[in-house]
C-alpha cells in the first residue's frame, strides 16, 4: 500500500485541503509542528504521561462471554475505550492535540461538538493545561446532550450555541472553523474526529491509534492470535480508524465499519454518507458526502449526536472504494436494540455510537465459526444517552 | 440570439483602469437574493452606477468562510433553490441586454464539482462570466480544474490574507489572473467600521512582487472607508454592506451602491 496520506494530505482521490486562505498558515504550522512532535521523545513521553496516568490507559479488553453465548458462535470482544477518563476516546486525540497547542504557543483551543465527548474532552484537557477553551454546539445537540453541557460548563469552558442550518454537528463545525479563521493568531482549532483539512484526518488517526495498537497486543496475549473480524461505529470515524489502523495491512482480518442510517437508508432521515452519499468537498476535505444533485450538502439524522454528520473521514471514504474495510448502516431501531442487548447481557451501557456497531451483530454473527474473534470498539459509554433511550423505549413500550 | 464573442471583459477592464489611473469598484451579489429578478435588475443597476466588476455569489449550503450576513442571504437563496443553471441564465439574460461589465463566479467548490468542473468552465464561459473566484479552492487543489479555467480564459482569482506568508504570497499572486483578491483582516466576511491599522504596510509589501490590481474586500462597508482603502489599494469589494442595505429593499442597496461607487472613483 501507498503512504497515506501523500505529503499534501490525499488519501487517494480524498482528503486534502480546501480552506479559506487565511487558514493556510495556520494548517501548514500544525503540519509542520505534528510531523517535530512525531519525532520528539520528550513530546511522546509526556502524552505517554498523560495517557497512562490520566486517561487511564491502556484500556481494557474485555471478553464478553454472556453476549458470545447469546449468538452461540463466535468469540467477542470489546475494546473498552468507555472506561478512559470522561467516558470515550476522545480524550486520546485531545491529549495529543491540547499538548500540541501549547507547544505551538496557542492560548485557546475552540472545538466542535456534537455528542459532546469531544467537547468534554477538550474541556477536560484545557483545564488540565489550562488553555482557555470554547466549545461549538448545535441547538439541537445541546438538548439531547445536557448532561455533557452541563459537564463542560463545570470544566470552565463556554459553549457556544450554534443555530445556523441543521443545528447540529456539521454547523457546529462550520462555527468552529470560523472562529478559528478569525482568532487564529492564539488558538488552536481542536477537530474532535479524522475529517477536516490536512493535517487533521492524518494527525487524529495518529493519536487515536493507541486503540489498535493496545488490542493487538492483547488479543496475542490473551488468544494467542489475530482476530477474525473488527467493528466499530463511523461517524467521523476517528474510533474506526484508531481501532482499525494496526490491522489494515493484516489481510485476513475482516474490518466492518457502521454508519447510522437514522430511519433507513430509503427514507431521508439518515446520516449513512457512505453507503449513500457521493464524493464532495464539506470542511476543508474531499470524501463521500451527503449531498443533492446541486452540492447543497444535505442535512444528516441519526439518533446518535456522534454519528449526526453528512461526511465522513477522508480515509473511511478511501477504505471503501479500496474494499479493505466494508461499511454497513444500522438504523436508531437496531441500534436500541444493541444498547439493550449489551446493558441486559453484560451489564454495560454503551453509548449510542457504538451501539451502531452492536446492532450489526445480529447480521455479523450467524456467519462466524466457533473459535472465531469479533472485536468490536466500545468507544464510549452511554451516561449521556440515558435521557434518549428512555424517550425512545418508553414510546415503543 | 448567438452568444457574442467570448472575450475576457476583465482583463480590458483592468487594463482601461491602470491606463486612467482609475481604481476599481467591485460589488458582490447573492444569486437570488431576495430573488432572481431582483438579482438582474441590480447587475444592470451597477454597471449603471459605476460598478466595474461584479461579483455574482453563489449560494452554499455550508458558507465557512461567510459572516452572519452573507450566511443569511445565501440560506435564503437556497430556500427558493436556486442552481448553477441560474447563474448561467441570469449572466446570459444581462449579456443579451447589453451588459458589457464583466461578471465573476464566486462560489464554493462543492457545487462546481458536483456540476462538473470541466462543464463548469465551459458553460460559465459561454453564459458570459468572465473570472472565478472560490474561496475554498488554494492554488495547491484541483490542478485539472484550474486548468479547465484557463484554457476557457475563465481568469481565476485567489485571495491573499494578512496570515499568509510572502513567499506564498509571491506565488499565489503569481497564480492569480486579473487581479488579486486581498483578505482585508483576520475572520470571515461582514461589514466592519474601521480599517485595519496594518493594511497599507501589508498592501505596499505585496504591491511590491506584482502590477498586478490588489482589490481589497471583507469589512468593506462605508464610503469614507472605502475611498481611504482605495487609496492605498487598486480598488475595493463590497459584499456583506450591500445584503444589509438589500434587506431594507433594491432601492436602498442601489442608493448604497451608487455612494460607494462615487466615493472610490472621485475621491
Amino acid at each position: 500500500m501507498k503512504k497515506n496520506p501523500d505529503s499534501k494530505g490525499h488519501f487517494g482521490p480524498y482528503g486534502g485541503r480546501y480552506i479559506p486562505e487565511t487558514l493556510s498558515r495556520a494548517a501548514e504550522e500544525l503540519t509542520r509542528a505534528y510531523q517535530e512532535i512525531k519525532k520528539d521523545k520528550k513530546f511522546q513521553e509526556e502524552l505517554r504521561y498523560y495517557l497512562d496516568t490520566y486517561a487511564g490507559r491502556p484500556s481494557k479488553l474485555y471478553e464478553a462471554k454472556n453476549l458470545s453465548a447469546y449468538f452461540g458462535r463466535g468469540r467477542i470482544f470489546f475494546k473498552r475505550e468507555d472506561l478512559c477518563h470522561t467516558g470515550s476516546h476522545k480524550l486520546n486525540n485531545a491529549l495529543g492535540q491540547g499538548l500540541l497547542a501549547k507547544r505551538l504557543g496557542k492560548t485557546r483551543i475552540v472545538a466542535e461538538t456534537g455528542a459532546g465527548q469531544h467537547g468534554v474532552a477538550s474541556a477536560t484537557v484545557a483545564c488540565v493545561l489550562g488553555l482557555k477553551c470554547v466549545v461549538y454546539m448545535g441547538v439541537v445537540d445541546i438538548a439531547r446532550q445536557a448532561l455533557n453541557v452541563y459537564k463542560m460548563k463545570l470544566l470552565g469552558a463556554e459553549v457556544r450555541p450554534v443555530h445556523s442550518g441543521s443545528k447540529t454537528l456539521k454547523d457546529a463545525t462550520n462555527e468552529a472553523i470560523r472562529d478559528w479563521v478569525t482568532n487564529v493568531e492564539d488558538t488552536h482549532y481542536l477537530i474532535g474526529s479524522v475529517v477536516g483539512m490536512h493535517p487533521y484526518p492524518m494527525m487524529v488517526r495518529e493519536f487515536q491509534s493507541v486503540i489498535g495498537r493496545e488490542t493487538r497486543q492483547q488479543i496475542l496475549k490473551v488468544v494467542g492470535r489475530l482476530p477474525n473480524y473488527l467493528l466499530a461505529c463511523v461517524g467521523g470515524g476517528s474510533n474506526a480508524i484508531g481501532f482499525f489502523y494496526a490491522f489494515l495491512k493484516d489481510r485476513n482480518i475482516r474490518i466492518i465499519g457502521v454508519e447510522a442510517a437514522g430511519a433507513g437508508i430509503q427514507s431521508s432521515h439518515h446520516a449513512a454518507s457512505l453507503t449513500k452519499g457521493k464524493p464532495g468537498i464539506l470542511h476543508g476535505m474531499k470524501s463521500y458526502l451527503l449531498q443533492d444533485k446541486d452540492g447543497q450538502v444535505q442535512i444528516a439524522h441519526s439518533i446518535s449526536a456522534g454519528l449526526d454528520y453528512p461526511s465522513v473521514g477522508p480515509e473511511h471514504s478511501y477504505l471503501k472504494d479500496s474494499g479493505r474495510v466494508s461499511y454497513y448502516p444500522v438504523t436508531d431501531r437496531d441500534a436500541l436494540c444493541g444498547f439493550e442487548l449489551l446493558t441486559k447481557l453484560e451489564g454495560i451501557m454503551p453509548a449510542l455510537e457504538p451501539s451502531h456497531a452492536l446492532g450489526y451483530l445480529p447480521k455479523l454473527m450467524p456467519k462466524t465459526k466457533k473459535n472465531d474473534i469479533v472485536i468490536v470498539c466500545l468507544s464510549g459509554r452511554g451516561d449521556k444517552d440515558i435521557d434518549t433511550v428512555k424517550q425512545y423505549l418508553g414510546a415503543e413500550k | 440570439m448567438k452568444p457574442m464573442k467570448t472575450k475576457n471583459l476583465l482583463n480590458g477592464k483592468i487594463s482601461q483602469a491602470k491606463k486612467g489611473k482609475q481604481k476599481l469598484f467591485c460589488v458582490f451579489l447573492t444569486l437570488g437574493y431576495p430573488n432572481l429578478v431582483a438579482t438582474e435588475r441590480l447587475i444592470l443597476f451597477c454597471e449603471k452606477a459605476g460598478v466595474d466588476i461584479l461579483e455574482l455569489g453563489f449560494p452554499f449550503s455550508d458558507p465557512l468562510a461567510d459572516g452572519p450576513t452573507i450566511q443569511f442571504s445565501s440560506e435564503q437563496a437556497l430556500k427558493k433553490h436556486v442552481t448553477i443553471k441560474d447563474a448561467f441564465q441570469v449572466v446570459r439574460h444581462v449579456r443579451q441586454k447589453g451588459c458589457r461589465m464583466p461578471i465573476v463566479f464566486f462560489g464554493y467548490f462543492n457545487p462546481i464539482y458536483a456540476y462538473g468542473k470541466k462543464d463548469f468552465a465551459s458553460d460559465a464561459k459561454t453564459a458570459g462570466f468572465d473570472g472565478i473566484i472560490v474561496p475554498d479552492l488554494t492554488p495547491e487543489e484541483e490542478k485539472d480544474f484550474q486548468a479547465d479555467c484557463r484554457k476557457k480564459d475563465l481568469s481565476q482569482i485567489f485571495l491573499v490574507a494578512p496570515t499568509t506568508s510572502d513567499a506564498r504570497a509571491s506565488k499565489i499572486i503569481h497564480k492569480s489572473q486579473g487581479f488579486v483578491y486581498y483578505v482585508s483582516l483576520r475572520g470571515v466576511t461582514g461589514a466592519r467600521k474601521t480599517v485595519p491599522s496594518d493594511l497599507k504596510g501589508q498592501l505596499n509589501q505585496l504591491r511590491k512582487m506584482s502590477r498586478k490590481p490588489f482589490l481589497v474586500g471583507f469589512g468593506v462597508s462605508m464610503p469614507e472607508q472605502a475611498r481611504d482603502i482605495s487609496k492605498m489599494s487598486d480598488g475595493v469589494i463590497v459584499g456583506s454592506a450591500v445584503i444589509e442595505h438589500l434587506k431594507l429593499g433594491i432601492r436602498s442597496a442601489e442608493r448604497f451602491i451608487e455612494k460607494m461607487s462615487q466615493a472610490v472613483h472621485r475621491p
